[in-house]
């Protein structure tokens, strides 16, 4: 009798799982990342003013994910005091060794400069007129420049529009990177994929519209002001064609996979039809993919009256970012169910209040939302804008 | 006693070349080790293997293996040989304690003992984000604990399962091709308590070495060929049947 939980036969050294639910969070954090950056800078370089009343709102919520997104890393780490190591001493062959590289560009470089150059003005009003620590926060904030005459304000629209423009690959280079990880395993057929970054990415696009359209509607709620339609049913436009094509590239792969059914495909058919049926087969592609594209399509092709409109996009958008949750299970658990003997499938046995478990999977998934209140706090991205 | 001056020059030169002689002594092999001499591997002939497990309790005893976890493990095939591609295979607790018995009438029965395959294209060394993981000159994969964050993706890039996450030490764990031993002119643990002499150390750059008899006059194959990452676990009579 094999060890429990193992049906078929696996190597003695595959039974344990070796990236738990954390690494799960990861893709989908920085998915929601670039999603949500993506969002905002497609609207910026090509000027769609219907897109403009959540241009900085999807802004700060990339920023509030991508604060957050190293940390599922850090914790899954053996040693996270030696993760150092990888900038200070990294393996050039490796496609993990760059990702703290990546990062640190898109999080300097690429985010908070152009943040920075957007809320400028902002910033120096409200050190101007706040008062005690709030006014040494924001004097901070200004980086000492207080020069916001309309001059100064245009290059630092010019400025931001060229940051927003190295942006977008970047941001198309942070998830593309994420499914080159997965997608770069020759061992295991499961992620071995060329396709896995051009995955990855459409995902993240279609998972960060997703939840800025939840944090828009949401946060207009909780302000009690009406949600702009013309921005919401342009959004939800955008999350419908993307979604699309998300979906036409995952069909690709499983197609490509059953015609060719290599040696592998009868040990994933099998695991699909098995251990990943729920969480593959009933919650990615019914509840998560077919059901808000679904909903989606019907918003497209009839009239419905705004509040019902309203409603389809938010349970559109919320099965949205479950689907892609149990997408990013599906890779990352689904890869190591199997033997790469193919001979026998294992289990994940999540803990619940350990290092990898999921309390503390909870908690990081919480935890973007009390950054993002802060920094909607401290630079309100309402300001006046409407679509036009 | 007086020394003169000639009896002195005498003693100091007989102290100094007897410690001298002394010191190569007690270094023994390592001092005259060198790395670029040699290019490790092993054979395996798999008609000798008769699944006691003893090079993976010898493994386990030698390189303080943590139970359950494998630096080198036994697998039982038993093949159809009209359904090769589906064979039953088990190992239990990696054949630590050899085998229950079991023969389908059926099928053809045979173990296979696997270990790190000390690959020259190896996926792992590829795969280590800062280098812990190396290819030492004399052809043998190794881990340097002390530099290893312990992320697992050299476990993920690995087609043969060789590796995994020490429990105690949170860092990756394999074969060493027992480097401690090979080094001062020993064999592997494993190749040490093989009672049939399945298991071989293979210097693959001393031409003295039987590995080259071996390769010329057996039916050799590596595991997985396709992955291509040139392993150097050869082994006599594979069937194809084999994962």
């Amino acid at each position: 009798m094999g060890p429990a939980g193992v049906q078929g036969f696996m190597y003695p050294n595959e039974v344990e799982l070796q990236w738990s639910v954390l690494i799960v969070l990861y893709p989908y954090i920085t998915g929601l990342v670039a999603g949500a950056f993506i969002l905002a800078s497609l609207s910026r370089i090509f000027n769609i003013a219907a897109v403009k009343p959540i241009y900085r709102l999807s802004l700060l919520t990339a920023l509030a994910f991508l604060l957050v997104a190293p940390l599922p890393l850090q914790l899954h780490l053996g040693h996270p005091e030696r993760s150092f190591e990888m900038y200070l001493t990294p393996h050039k062959t490796s496609a993990m060794a760059m990702f703290g590289f990546v990062y640190l560009w898109y999080l300097l470089v690429v985010l908070l400069t152009e943040i920075w150059l957007d809320y400028r003005g902002d910033i120096v009003r409200l050190a101007q007129t706040h008062r005690g620590p709030m006014k040494w926060i924001y004097a901070a904030l200004t980086l000492g420049s207080y020069h916001v005459s309309a001059a100064s304000r245009r290059i630092d629209d010019r400025v931001g529009w060229a940051v927003t423009l190295i942006g977008i690959p970047s941001a198309f280079l942070l998830h593309g990177y994420v499914g080159f990880i997965f997608g770069a395993v020759k061992a295991n057929p499961w992620w071995s994929t060329p396709l896995m970054p051009i995955v990855f990415r459409f995902s993240a696009m279609v998972s960060g519209i997703a939840a800025v359209l939840v944090v828009y509607q949401a946060t207009t709620r909780i302000r009690k002001k009406e949600a702009d339609m013309l921005c919401l049913d342009t959004v939800a436009k955008y999350l419908f064609y993307v979604f699309l094509i998300d979906f036409s590239l995952e069909m690709l792969d499983l197609v490509h996979r059953m015609y060719e059914s290599n040696e592998s495909f009868r040990a994933l058919d099998f695991m699909v039809h098995t251990r990943l049926y729920f969480s593959q087969i009933v919650v990615q592609i019914y509840l998560g993919t077919l059901l808000p594209i679904g909903m989606l399509a019907v918003t497209q092709v009839v009239k419905l009256r705004a509040p019902i409109r309203r409603v389809l996009y938010t349970t559109a958008a919320g099965l949205t970012l479950i689907g892609i949750l149990a997408m990013r299970w599906n890779v990352v658990i689904g890869g190591q169910l199997f033997s790469k003997s193919f001979l026998g499938y294992t289990t994940y046995k999540m803990a619940f209040a350990t290092r990898e478990g999921l309390l503390p999977t909870i908690a990081l998934m919480i935890l973007p939302f009390p950054i993002l209140w802060a920094l909607l706090k401290l630079l309100p991205p309402w300001g006046e804008q409407k679509a036009t | 006693m007086e020394l003169n001056r000639r009896q002195l020059l005498a003693g100091a030169g007989k102290f100094i070349i007897l410690s001298g002689a002394a010191r190569a002594a007690l270094d023994g092999d390592a001092s005259r080790y060198n790395a670029a001499e040699h290019w490790w591997g092993m054979t395996i002939d798999v008609g000798k293997c008769i699944g006691c497990g003893n090079c993976v309790r010898g493994c386990a005893a030698e390189n303080g293996v943590p139970r359950g976890y494998f630096r080198t493990w036994v697998e039982r095939y038993q093949v159809n040989g009209e359904d090769i591609e589906h064979p039953q295979v088990d190992s239990p607790d990696g054949g630590f304690n050899g085998f229950p018995p079991r023969h389908e009438a059926w099928a053809k029965s045979f173990f296979v003992p696997k270990l790190c395959n000390h690959c020259a294209d190896s996926p792992c060394v590829q795969a280590c984000p800062v280098g812990a993981t190396f290819d030492s000159p004399d052809g043998v994969i190794l881990v340097d604990e002390k530099y290893c964050v312990g992320c697992r993706y050299c476990i993920q890039a690995c087609p043969y399962g060789c590796r995994y996450l020490h429990p105690t030490k949170n860092t990756a764990d394999k074969c060493t091709l027992c480097y401690h031993r090979i080094t001062q002119g020993l064999t592997t643990a494993c190749a040490e308590v093989c009672p049939t002499g399945a298991r071989k150390l293979a210097d693959l750059k001393n031409p003295a070495d039987p590995v080259h008899e071996f390769l010329r006059s057996n039916n050799v194959q590596i595991l997985k060929p396709y992955m291509a990452t040139r392993a150097k676990v050869y082994y006599k009579d594979l069937d194809g049947a084999v994962r």
